[in-house]
């Protein structure tokens, strides 16, 4: 049975057949999109708690009813994951979160943090039949995804996925970000024994050290590992893979596959003046030093900068975090220097308004050229050049054009820049043969995540440079079935 | 977790630790480092690896006492666990036979240095290493240095010990005195930076170990970020040696001040 035979006879059980009969598509249709419920702005920006509070299963359930259960689920093909979306909505519809959750996870490793995370209205949202045709507010799909993974976790039945009989191959996971996860999940699911190594002391990856505890608590990517261990799959931390163990160390360990998932490296500066001057630092340390380390709280060893009027370089989703964290750490004034116009900013327009709400000031069509410090080389002052834009460039954006003669100096006293990064030089560097491209990413087949190098796949920042969770999920998941294929194929 | 196995004091501020880290012991070169955590909410250090026994599975850490961290670490005994070691971390030294080498060191530098006198002499150079401390006390690895050194001078900034005066003065004698192919500096910055004054006055190839604040050591962060002939480069990946002449030096100092007044 292929997949669309297998959605059709999904959508045909009689449950489903019941539930679009009760209803006309012209009620469902009249029921306006939900709001996700938030803290105040207020209050919100005096702590880490979580921003948006999730919905009740009223609201839940009646944000369900509005999607029409489509005979062909036009949001699916906006999922990078294909998560079988109809019937997990319709699930929540009828009632039934925990069997809507397990909808979920026969796909997504990390339902609750898809939820929260992804760009639902760049991706399933944005194909939806009420966006697409009816010129409405899509189906609010990831807020019903995050709702069935918070209702199961909270409701402690957590359903640990149907494993297959183990069949003793063991099998190298490089990083414990969502790529990483995504690959051990499945892989545990086909019967493999699976060991994540993960460079720093905490499993997570970007989800830990990058994404702040206001989008994204700690204790739901636990919950999400913790359920990767049930199924068997094992952590190392403190451990470099090309470093501690070197790639042929795995090979004599016994490993048969191994999936390269070392995330983003490098964070670009844009090399101007004064850039390095003290309370000048990329996103990745800002946010590595406030999420992974604690550094706010006053029992943590870790220093941090908190200034009173920071600027964030940059327009995407880090960018974001990095100036809503400023302004959680006592920033009076906490400003985003963006290059372009609010219309090409990369970031989730969720973030943006966020963002918005809390205060945050927004200097578009500026662009710093230059960083004065003190005495002491701490900065003190930016100088910013005002931009216009003019044609589209090869990113299909309007490009930035400085306008002659237009500067302004401004106060600040600590900068942040978030302007991309660069892949991790260390794995790249460490295995003789892996072919990489010239910006250092790793070169794979693009449907089987496998490289050069027979046993060795990859996938998420490494290969992609920068992108996003659940991109680097998809990467992981198709790199899985791949391999398997692969390791069967030759049992 | 990392079992310490055995702990010695240098001084009263500088501690020897010998940590049981099998896979490390097994792979780390000289020049290379690691990062260590103390406690649930410790701060990741850097540290370079003085030595280590591939055989009994440990590494050597030379540690002083100077801000939180590193008191802390220098505070655990025998038998404690430091809760994360992570590594070998940096590019190993560059090591071949180029003739006479100078290797200077300042302070705890000396004990990063002892596994690059090694190396340098192993590879069949005649080496000459330069020892400096404030005083007597704190001159440490003085025997080991004389077993892998063609010469040893002590410099100590009283006259407590060997000759008085700063690592450059001992350094300049030996220069003057014949030819040199290499230096090899590792100190505190403003003695490396001197070094390097001098030796670029003689034309004299200078290799520079730097310690800068890191925080994941991996290349992620940038914290570490230095100039280095005009360019931006990150000591934890590209490092942590580098052509001392091309090094700013006074830029790197001032960025390890940056969290100074938050200690």
């Amino acid at each position: 049975m292929d997949n669309k035979e297998y959605l059709a006879s999904e959508r045909a059980q009689s449950w489903r057949e019941e539930l679009r009969k009760s209803k006309s598509n012209k009620e469902r249709t009249q029921i306006k999109r939900v709001h996700m419920n938030e803290l105040a702005p207020a209050y919100r920006i005096t702590n880490k708690e979580e921003v948006n509070q999730g919905l009740t299963k009223e609201q839940a359930m009646t944000e369900a009813s509005r999607c029409l259960d489509c005979p062909t689920p036009l949001c699916m093909t906006g999922c990078p994951v294909q998560i079988n979306i109809p019937q997990f909505i319709k699930n929540i519809e009828r009632g039934e979160i925990l069997e809507a959750a397990k909808t979920l996870k026969e796909t997504s490793a990390l339902p609750a943090v898809c939820g929260r995370v992804c760009p639902q209205e760049k991706q399933c949202e944005s194909k939806c039949f009420y966006t697409q045709k009816m010129g409405k507010d899509a189906v609010a799909i990831g807020y019903l995804e995050r709702f069935a993974a918070d209702y199961e976790r909270e409701s402690g039945q957590i359903s640990v996925p149907e494993i297959k009989i183990h069949n003793g191959i063991k099998i190298a996971v490089v990083g414990s970000g969502p790529a990483g996860l995504a690959f051990a999940g499945d892989m545990a699911k086909y019967g493999y024994n699976v060991t994540v190594f993960e460079a720093l002391h905490e499993i997570g990856g970007v989800l830990k050290y990058g994404i702040p505890e206001f989008r994204l608590p700690n204790t739901i990517v636990d919950v999400e590992i913790n359920n990767l261990r049930k199924m068997g799959v094992e952590f190392i931390t403190d451990c470099i893979i090309g470093r501690t163990l070197s790639y042929d160390d795995l090979h004599e360990m016994g490993y048969k596959g191994i999936f390269v998932a070392s995330g983003a490296g490098l964070p670009r500066f844009m090399g101007i003046p004064g850039e390095n001057l003290i309370g000048i630092m990329s996103s990745n340390e800002y946010l590595t030093r406030v999420n992974l380390m604690d550094a706010a709280n006053p029992e943590s060893d870790t220093p941090v900068i908190k200034g009173k009027h920071v600027a964030i370089i940059g327009g995407g989703n880090t960018a974001m975090d990095s100036v809503r964290t400023a302004r959680r750490l006592g920033a009076e004034r906490a400003m985003i220097i963006y290059r372009r116009s609010e219309e090409e900013m990369p970031a989730r327009i969720e973030e943006i308004k966020h963002a918005k709400e809390e205060g945050v000031e927004f200097l578009t069509l500026y662009n710093p050229i230059k960083y004065i410090g003190d005495e002491k080389g701490k900065v003190k002052q930016m100088l910013l050049q005002k931009m216009e834009l003019g044609e589209p460039d090869a990113s299909g954006r309007r490009s930035p054009i400085a306008i002659s003669g237009k500067t302004e100096l401004i106060n600040v006293d600590e900068v942040v820049v978030s302007v991309g990064v660069s892949p991790n030089p260390l794995i790249p560097n460490s295995i003789k043969g892996l072919q990489v491209s010239k910006w250092g990413t790793i070169i794979v087949d693009q449907d089987t995540m496998r490289s050069d190098i027979p046993d060795l796949y990859a996938g998420g920042d490494i290969v992609r440079g920068g992108a996003t969770v659940i991109l680097a999920m998809g990467d992981g998941r198709r790199a899985a079935a791949s391999m398997h294929q692969a390791l069967s194929g030759k049992a | 977790m990392n079992k310490i196995i055995k702990k010695e004091y240098f001084s009263e501020k500088v501690v020897k630790l010998v940590v049981e880290a099998p896979l490390i012991a097994r792979s780390r070169k000289a020049g290379h480092f690691v990062i260590v955590r103390v406690g649930a909410k410790g701060e990741r250090i850097p540290l370079t690896i003085a030595s280590a026994d591939k055989d009994k599975g440990t590494i050597t850490l030379v540690v002083q006492a100077v801000g939180k961290s590193s008191s802390k670490l220098c505070a655990l005994n025998e038998g404690d666990y430091i809760t994360d070691v992570v590594g070998p971390l940096g590019q190993a030294t560059h090591i071949e036979k180029v003739g006479t080498v100078v290797c200077c060191g300042g302070g705890v530098g000396v004990a990063p240095l002892l596994p690059i006198v090694e190396a340098f002499k192993k590879a069949g150079n005649r080496v000459i290493t330069v020892l400096a401390a404030r005083t007597k006390e704190l001159i440490i690895l003085e025997e080991q240095m004389k077993t892998n050194s063609d010469e040893v001078i002590i410099m100590t900034d009283d006259g407590s010990y060997g000759q008085k005066g700063l690592v450059t003065q001992g350094v300049e004698d030996v220069i003057k005195r014949e030819k040199i192919d290499l230096c090899v500096t590792i100190g505190p910055a403003i003695m490396m930076k001197f070094v390097s004054l001098l030796t670029k006055k003689y034309n004299i190839p200078t290799v520079a170990s730097l310690n800068t604040i890191m925080v994941d050591g991996t290349g992620m962060c940038g914290a570490c970020r230095i100039t280095v002939g005009g360019k931006t480069k990150f000591v934890c990946v590209d490092g942590p040696e580098f052509d001392a002449h091309q090094v700013d030096f006074d830029e790197m100092m001032m960025r390890l001040s940056s969290y100074k007044d938050m200690e």
